[in-house]
């Protein structure tokens, strides 16, 4: 870890590199998270108007709670999943693939800390842009629940609009974007470290990429857990 | 100059490297030749640093690079130029990218300076027009010349190459060969080669070291082969029925 975060040989060339790598994360997962936000927040506000008919709480109720869950918890945690998914594996694959094809030998043989050029763009790209995609998959999230019930006719447009501004705490947002920083980093690191250390053949390489996908899932959850244990008390 | 005293390799209980001694020559293209599992992969890689002596030393000229620390290997490392067996081009960067990679990292060369001197390697090895194409779309002798190309942009005083004609067909080793042979001259390069063609060790086998089962089994030149009694070199080199029957044309012994 030490040696990822040492000095850079040549900033512009890290520079260079965690611009691709930012676009590659960024623009390269925008749709699929949209897509995913999009329906979380949809499937929330059905559910939730479905545990509410017939009770006693007012249905713009609907719209605060799709809002706090979302942000608080589906967005950060569903999107870092699922980059967890898609990038982490792609980020083991990509560094596995570089090490079975000698270029990473080679890198160091040039005399480049491949630990920093490879990992350390990538870590950067990834807790700056990881969080924007969760405000993203927030806000999308969020119009998610306004499509599934207002011109469905489970509430007024007013009604969700009074939902999403009822109780508003600002905490929630700095919790989401925590969340997002520290998920965004186990998924670079934990995906960085399987790729960069692997031995063997393609299967190897399969095999790192799926172990990537999985201790990261398996982290992001557990601190899913204890930043939410660490910032509710 | 490199100098090994005493190199012992081992993994885990198998000693691979059994105390070697040796001196790779500069100016000269130093071949280090032996069967399958002798130990040539590993000791290419342990001069480059990749991987660590159980004991022994390695000398580059007044240095003694095992007792090195990590910057200081990297220091070390601007001098060195390496080519792979599988040329190691980066495959997502054109040709003169994979050139030019070196230069963008270490130098403080402006653009113009580094395209005259991607050209030039270019150039050398006579790939002159190849700059934006991937590596994909060259064959493999092209790679092998992008990959002595990028390992000579540097000016490296030490070149080193892994199998530089596995996979060639026998006139575009011969290029190889000759391409190495006349750079190592060319910028007095201590030129350290691991091969298994006895057509490069007939031709450019300047200082030829046969390894054996971890030992250093004979050490001569490509002049000294045809008229070796050593078993172990003339099993090696005359392998074939057909190179055996050559020699025996060619009054060896």
């Amino acid at each position: 870890m030490r040696t990822v975060f040492s000095r850079p040989e040549k900033f512009h060339m890290y520079y260079k590199e965690t611009i691709r790598q930012m676009n590659d994360i960024g623009i390269g997962s925008l749709v699929i998270i949209c897509l995913i936000a999009v329906f979380i927040g949809a499937v929330t506000a059905v559910q939730f108007s479905y545990q509410l008919s017939g009770g006693l709480v007012p249905r713009y109720y609907i719209g605060y709670v799709v809002r706090d869950i979302v942000i608080i918890e589906l967005a950060p945690t569903f999107t870092c999943l699922v980059l967890a998914g898609k990038v982490g594996s792609n980020m083991a694959a990509e560094i596995g693939g570089m090490r079975q094809k000698e270029h990473i030998d080679a890198m160091e043989i040039m005399g480049v800390n491949t630990a920093t050029f490879l990992i350390l763009p990538k870590v950067i790209a990834a807790v700056t842009v990881i969080p924007l995609l969760v405000a993203i998959a927030a806000f999308v999230g969020n119009a998610g629940g306004y499509i599934a019930t207002v011109p469905t006719g489970l509430l007024t447009s007013e009604e969700y609009i009074q939902g999403l501004r009822a109780f508003f705490i600002d905490f929630n947002v700095v919790m989401m974007f925590v969340k997002g920083l520290v998920f965004s980093f186990i998924l670079t690191t934990v995906s960085c470290y399987q790729g960069y250390f692997v031995k063997g053949g393609s299967i190897e390489l399969g095999q790192a990429s799926t172990a990537a996908v999985v201790y990261s899932s398996i982290l992001i959850l557990l601190f899913d857990y204890l930043i939410a244990i660490v910032l509710t008390q | 100059m490199i100098r090994i005293k005493d190199i012992k390799k081992s993994f885990g209980d198998v000693e691979v490297l059994k105390g070697i001694t040796h001196d790779f020559e500069a100016g000269k293209t130093n071949l280090i030749i032996g069967r399958s599992g002798a130990g040539k992969t590993v000791l290419l890689k342990l001069l480059v640093g990749l991987f660590a002596p159980t004991s022994g030393e390695i000398w580059y000229d007044k240095t003694n690079f095992v007792e090195l620390n990590r910057n200081q290997v990297r220091e070390i490392r601007m001098q060195v130029g390496m080519l792979f067996q599988g040329s190691a081009l980066f495959d997502s960067m054109t040709v003169q990218e994979n050139i030019s990679f070196p230069l963008d990292m270490f130098s403080k060369m402006t653009t113009k300076e580094k395209l005259d001197r991607v050209n030039y390697c270019l150039e050398r090895v006579s790939l002159e027009g190849a700059n934006d194409k991937y590596p994909s779309e060259v064959s493999g002798g092209m790679q092998k010349r992008v990959g002595i190309a990028r390992s000579i942009v540097l000016k490296p005083k030490f070149l080193f190459c892994d199998e530089p004609n596995s996979g060639l067909d026998p006139k575009t080793s011969i290029v190889i060969d000759e391409l190495i042979k006349s750079i190592t001259i060319e910028n007095n390069i201590t030129t350290v080669i691991n091969t298994h063609d006895m057509n490069s060790v007939m031709e450019i086998g300047d200082n030829i070291a046969l390894l054996h089962m971890g030992e250093l089994a004979w050490v001569g030149n490509k002049d000294d082969v045809l008229e070796t009694d050593n078993q172990l070199l003339k099993d090696f080199i005359f392998a074939s029925p057909f190179l055996q029957k050559l020699a025996k044309a060619a009054g060896g012994k």
